[in-house]
C-alpha cells in the first residue's frame, strides 16, 4: 500500500524540510500539532461540519455528455470543485489549516496567493473564524487580479504587494516566509499547495484528499464505475494530489497531471518542469524538480493561467512521476483557451484557466478512446475571475 | 588545523574576539569583490562570510535581496564566486573564508564537485541558509572530505535536542541568529542572547558567533561581550549599496574599522 511521505517528509528522494534553523522550531510545532489533530474525532468533526455546511460540500460530479458527444470518444465526468464556496478546491485546505490554528492559539494567519484563488479562500476562512488575516502577493499578480484583491479586502485581509524578484507567486511565497520567522508566536502559514517543508506537501495533500474520497463513491453511483483515468492540473499541484489520492492504490486508473504549457515547450516559456524534466532542486523548503539555470538560479515561469505559474511543483508529483505510478503531460496557452471556450458554450460551465489545462487534455486523449471508456476531470475552480484574461487573449476590452 | 580554528586560537590567545563581516559575492560589481576582501582584512576583519547570490533569498531581509539581485544583474554565479576566493587567496593565505548562501545553486553544480572546487580555490566553510542538519548528511560528506567546515545556524527558537544533533555535525564555528526575522532586522534582545549563549555551551564546544541585527559599534561591543565573534551583514551591505564604486572601499573600511575597535573593547 502507497505509505508516502515517510517520517521525515520525504517521498523517496523529494521533499523534506529545507529551511533555515529559524524555522525548524515552528515547523515541529505544526508537526506534532497535525499529527495530534488529523485523527481526532473533534477536529475531524469540527471540519466535516465546516465542509458541509460552509463550503457546500460533497461537490457534485457532473457527466459532460454533449461535450464527450461531440469530441466522439470516452465519457467525460468532472469533478465539479468550482461549485465550492469561494470557487475552488483551495477552501478545503484553508478550513483546515484554519481550524489546525485555532487549536494551536495562533490568532494570526498568513497566505501566499497567485491568482488570488488562495488569498480569498484565506481571508474567508479568517474572516469566519475571527482572526487577523495577511496575504503576500506578487505586486505584477496585484495588478492583473485586481477584483480578487478588492474581494479579499472586502473579506477583511490586509494585501500586501511583494516587489522583490519577479514580482509573482514564488516571490509572495519567500515574503510570506519572511513574516513567518518574525512572527512564529502567534502566527500560522496557510500554504495553498503541495510544497513547502514537511508536514504541508502532506497535510494539503490530505485536506484535500476529500475530493478523491467523494469521487470513489460517486463514480459507481453515477458512470456504473471507477474511471479509466484521473485528469487533473498541476501548478503547485494540490487539486490533482486532491483527486489523485484515493486512486494511487488503484492500478487501473491512470494518473495524468497537466503542467502549463504556456506558449509551448519549445519556446522555453512554461510552467511545466515535471514534461520536461527540469533538472532537480531545492526551493521554498523542499526537494522538487524545478525550472532553473545551469548555475541554480530560478528561472521566470509563463502560463496564461497565474495558477499554474510557478517554477516548481509538489515533490509528491516528483515521486509519482518517477515511481511511474501517473504520467505528466504539458498543455499550451491555446489549447487551454480553446477548451475553456468548448466547455462554456457546449456545457453551460466557465471553467477556471487552471482547470482549462485539464479540459484540454480531457479533449485530447478523449478522441481515441472507445465510447465505453470513462475519464474524470477535476474541475478545480470556476472561471469567473479570469473574464479580463480570456477577453484579452479574445481581443475584447471592457 | 583548519584556518578557522587557527584563527580563533589565535584570537583566544589575546583574548580577543571574532569579526565577522558579510557581503555578496559581486555587489556593487564583480571587479571589486576581490578587492573589497583586502580591504576588510586591512579594516580589521579576522573571518569573512562571503555571500553566493541567490534568486529567491528567503530568509533575508530587504537589504541583502537587493545585494542579491544586484549581483546576479552581473550574473555572478557559484564559479565566479570560487574564482573570486582562488583570486584572493593569491596574496592572501590566513584570513578564512566562509561561503554563505542557499543550496540550490551548489545542488546545480554537484556537492561532490563544489567540496573539490572550494578546496582548490580555499574556501575555509560552508553556511548553507536551507540545509539543516536533517538534510545536511550526504551533502556535508562531501565538504569534510575535503576538508570544508560546515557552518551551522542555530536560533532563539531552537531546542536543548537540536543544539545537541547542530553540535554533532558542525564545524569551525556556529552562527547563533540573535533574533527571530530575516536579515537586517533591527530589533536586537541582548538579554536574550545572554540567556540564550550558556544553554548553547552546554552542547557547542565550538567558538559561537553571532549575528543579525548588529548595527553599529554599541550593539557590536554589546554582543562581543557574550560569545566569540561578531558577525555584522546587512550594515555593510547597507554600506556598499549607499557607496559609489568610486568610494565604496574607502567608506566600508571605515564602517569596519569602527567595529574593529568597538569589539576589541569587549
Amino acid at each position: 500500500m502507497y505509505n508516502y511521505p515517510d517520517n521525515s517528509g520525504h517521498f523517496g528522494p523529494y521533499g523534506g524540510i529545507y529551511v533555515a534553523e529559524t524555522l525548524m522550531g515552528a515547523l515541529e510545532e505544526l508537526n506534532q500539532a497535525y499529527e495530534k489533530y488529523r485523527h481526532d474525532p473533534e477536529f475531524i468533526a469540527e471540519l466535516n461540519y465546516d465542509l458541509k455546511h460552509f463550503v457546500g460540500r460533497p461537490s457534485p460530479i457532473y457527466h459532460a455528455k454533449r461535450w464527450s458527444q461531440q469530441l466522439g470518444g470516452a465519457q467525460i465526468y468532472l469533478k465539479r470543485e468550482d461549485l465550492n464556496h469561494t470557487g475552488a478546491h483551495k477552501v478545503n485546505n484553508t478550513v483546515g489549516q484554519a481550524l489546525l490554528a485555532r487549536r494551536m492559539g495562533k490568532p494570526r494567519v498568513i497566505a501566499e496567493t497567485g491568482a488570488g484563488q488562495h488569498g480569498v479562500a484565506t481571508a474567508t476562512v479568517a474572516a469566519r473564524y475571527g482572526m487577523e488575516c495577511v496575504v503576500y502577493m506578487g505586486s505584477e499578480d496585484v495588478q492583473r487580479q485586481a477584483q480578487n484583491v478588492y474581494r479579499m479586502k472586502l473579506l477583511g485581509a490586509t494585501v500586501v504587494p511583494v516587489e522583490s524578484g519577479s514580482k509573482t507567486l514564488k516571490d509572495a511565497l519567500n515574503e510570506a516566509m519572511r513574516d513567518w520567522v518574525t512572527n512564529i508566536e502567534n502566527t500560522f502559514y496557510i500554504i495553498g499547495t503541495v510544497a513547502g517543508p514537511h508536514p504541508y506537501p502532506m497535510m494539503v495533500r490530505d485536506f484535500n484528499a476529500i475530493v478523491g474520497r467523494e469521487c470513489l463513491v460517486q463514480m459507481p453511483e453515477l458512470a456504473g464505475r471507477q474511471p479509466d483515468a484521473v485528469v487533473a492540473c498541476v501548478g503547485g499541484g494540490s487539486n490533482a494530489m486532491g483527486v489523485f489520492y484515493s486512486y494511487i492504490d488503484m492500478p487501473g486508473v491512470k494518473l495524468i497531471g497537466v503542467e502549463a504549457g504556456g506558449h509551448g515547450i519549445a519556446s522555453g516559456q512554461h510552467a511545466a518542469p515535471l514534461t520536461t524534466n527540469s533538472a532537480v532542486g531545492v526551493l521554498h523548503g523542499n526537494r522538487t524538480y524545478l525550472m532553473q539555470d545551469e548555475n541554480g538560479q530560478i528561472i521566470e515561469t509563463h502560463s496564461i493561467s497565474a495558477g499554474l505559474d510557478y517554477p516548481g511543483v509538489g515533490p509528491e508529483h516528483s515521486w509519482l512521476k518517477d515511481s511511474g505510478r501517473a504520467e505528466y503531460v504539458a498543455i499550451n496557452d491555446d489549447e487551454a483557451l480553446r477548451a475553456f471556450h468548448d466547455l462554456c458554450r457546449l456545457e453551460g460551465i466557465i471553467p477556471a484557466l487552471e482547470s482549462s489545462h485539464a479540459l484540454a487534455h480531457a479533449a485530447k486523449i478523449a478522441p481515441h478512446m472507445g465510447k465505453d471508456k470513462v475519464l474524470l476531470v477535476n474541475l478545480s475552480g470556476r472561471g469567473d475571475k479570469d473574464m479580463a484574461t480570456v477577453a484579452r487573449a479574445s481581443g475584447i476590452q471592457f | 588545523m583548519s584556518r578557522i580554528q587557527a584563527t580563533f586560537d589565535k584570537l583566544k590567545q589575546h583574548k580577543r574576539k571574532a569579526l565577522i563581516p558579510f557581503f555578496t559575492a559581486g555587489d556593487p560589481a564583480p571587479a571589486l569583490t576581490v578587492q573589497l576582501l583586502h580591504a576588510l582584512v586591512e579594516a580589521g576583519a579576522d573571518i569573512i562570510e562571503l555571500g553566493v547570490p541567490f534568486s529567491d533569498p528567503m530568509a533575508d531581509g530587504p537589504t541583502i535581496q537587493r545585494s542579491s539581485e544586484r549581483a546576479l544583474k552581473h550574473e555572478v554565479g557559484l564559479h565566479h564566486v570560487l574564482d573570486m576566493v582562488a583570486e584572493f587567496r593569491r596574496s592572501n593565505i590566513g584570513t578564512p573564508i566562509v561561503l554563505m548562501g542557499y543550496g540550490n545553486p551548489i545542488e546545480a553544480m554537484g556537492w561532490e564537485r563544489f567540496a573539490m572546487r572550494c578546496a582548490q580555490a580555499g574556501v575555509d566553510g560552508v553556511l548553507t541558509v536551507d540545509f539543516p542538519p536533517e538534510e545536511s548528511h550526504e551533502a556535508f560528506g562531501h565538504l569534510q572530505r575535503h576538508g570544508i567546515d560546515p557552518i551551522f545556524l542555530l536560533a532563539p527558537t531552537t531546542s536543548d535536542e537540536r543544539i545537541a544533533k547542530v553540535a554533532k555535525q558542525a564545524r569551525g564555528y556556529v552562527y547563533y541568529v540573535s533574533l527571530k526575522g530575516v536579515t537586517g532586522a533591527g530589533h536586537l534582545d541582548l538579554g536574550e542572547i545572554e540567556r540564550k549563549i550558556p544553554q548553547l555551551r552546554k552542547h557547542i564546544t565550538l567558538p559561537i558567533g553571532v549575528g543579525f541585527g548588529i548595527r553599529d559599534a554599541a550593539t557590536a561591543l554589546a554582543v562581543a561581550k557574550l560569545c566569540d565573534g561578531v558577525v555584522v551583514g546587512s550594515r555593510i551591505v547597507q554600506e556598499i549599496e549607499n557607496s559609489t564604486e568610486q568610494n565604496v572601499i574607502a567608506n566600508v573600511s571605515k564602517l569596519v574599522k569602527e567595529l574593529r575597535s568597538a569589539v576589541d573593547k569587549a
